[in-house]
């Protein structure tokens, strides 16, 4: 997890920094980088709501753009039921890509915590709290001094690596490459769809193509046992 | 007044709605405390929904430009994005991959002025 600090930090300094240079009062900006907790969400609405896009426009985008951690909530409930729902509620909060993917990669299989089993939780727990604050540091030292921190050389490209780094480590096999990669062209040439829709589009697209392949998989296994009488 | 930035109470208003669905959308299938089973194909299409969600938001960032799509080999994102690819494929290694993505990017953008 200490390996992907620098990653969150550089977003975060960035994210924070993009925020002011795009025109938000420093106080709301400093609100948003404490309190939204989501770098993807917070980009997306700043320009609509400095074009004074109305309020459910910035809303809905903002939940297309969150619609991944939807998807992996479905993943992560079986070690967060032991939690009474206040506090799933603050952990789902605290659930970014990084905490997902390392909760992922070290207790995806593992027996649902609970009071004897607090392994997951405790894992999860340190997760959040490395990522939290590396992101919240650095959002704000970017809010605070944007104007002092050059962008024009790519720094915020870091947070996109990082999330390449996850990527790659997600991709399991073949099916599962070639539908990342489908989604990624997907969602390039929906791009210019309102709300952020491609990244819906995106994964229709790239789910859709993975059960195709799953299915002519099996297809191929039952024509190959048959040949084989 | 309608192309005017909204008042500072709306950006408010706007950034704890931002903040109920961070809190709403990643807790989602959580909140419930009854006992439910995916259907076995939404179970399947599962296992590739996150790597997509997550390849949709990485891909506009490194292919498009300002929401363009202008496609050139001397983007130093794209040589960026191969190494970090092939870093992390090798060494499963986070840092290593932000790292060497970082030095490929700057050492294409500064010393060969891509």
């Amino acid at each position: 997890m200490l390996g992907v600090v620098p990653g969150v930090m550089a977003w975060g300094l960035v994210t924070g920094v993009a925020m002011v240079k795009a025109g938000m009062p420093t106080p709301v900006a400093l609100l948003m980088a404490l309190t939204v907790f989501a770098a993807s969400a917070q980009l997306a609405s700043v320009p609509l709501m400095l074009s004074g896009a109305p309020i459910w426009v910035v809303w809905v985008t903002a939940w297309c753009v969150n619609l991944r951690f939807v998807i992996f909530s479905a993943h992560m409930r079986r070690h967060m039921m032991a939690l009474p729902l206040r506090w799933r509620l603050v952990a789902g909060y605290l659930t970014a890509d990084i905490t997902y993917v390392f909760m992922q990669q070290r207790h995806g299989q593992s027996a649902p915590a609970d009071a004897q089993n607090i392994g997951p939780l405790a894992y999860f727990v340190g997760l959040c709290s490395v990522n939290w604050l590396a992101w919240n540091v650095s959002a704000t030292l970017g809010v605070l001094f944007a104007e002092a921190i050059p962008t024009h050389w790519g720094m915020g490209f870091a947070g996109t690596l990082a999330l390449v780094g996850l990527l790659v480590t997600l991709v399991r096999d073949r099916f599962t490459g070639i539908s990342a990669a489908l989604a990624a062209t997907a969602a390039v040439a929906a791009f210019g769809l309102p709300f952020k829709l491609h990244i819906i589009v995106a994964v229709a697209a790239a789910v859709a193509a993975g059960l195709l392949m799953d299915q002519a998989a099996s297809w191929h296994r039952v024509r190959a046992m048959a040949s084989d009488d | 007044m309608s192309v005017a930035s909204m008042t500072w109470w709306e950006m408010v208003l706007v950034t704890l709605g931002l903040v109920a669905i961070s809190a709403l959308s990643r807790s989602f299938f959580f909140l419930s405390s009854k006992e439910w089973q995916l259907p076995p194909l939404v179970e399947r299409g599962l296992r590739y929904a996150p790597l997509a969600a997550l390849s949709a938001v990485v891909a506009p960032d490194i292919l498009l430009t300002q929401g363009q799509w202008l496609p050139s080999w001397t983007d130093p994102r794209w040589g960026a994005t191969l190494a970090a690819v092939c870093w992390a494929a090798w060494r499963r290694d986070m840092l290593g991959t932000i790292v060497v993505g970082m030095a490929v990017l700057l050492g294409l953008r500064f010393g060969l002025g891509w």
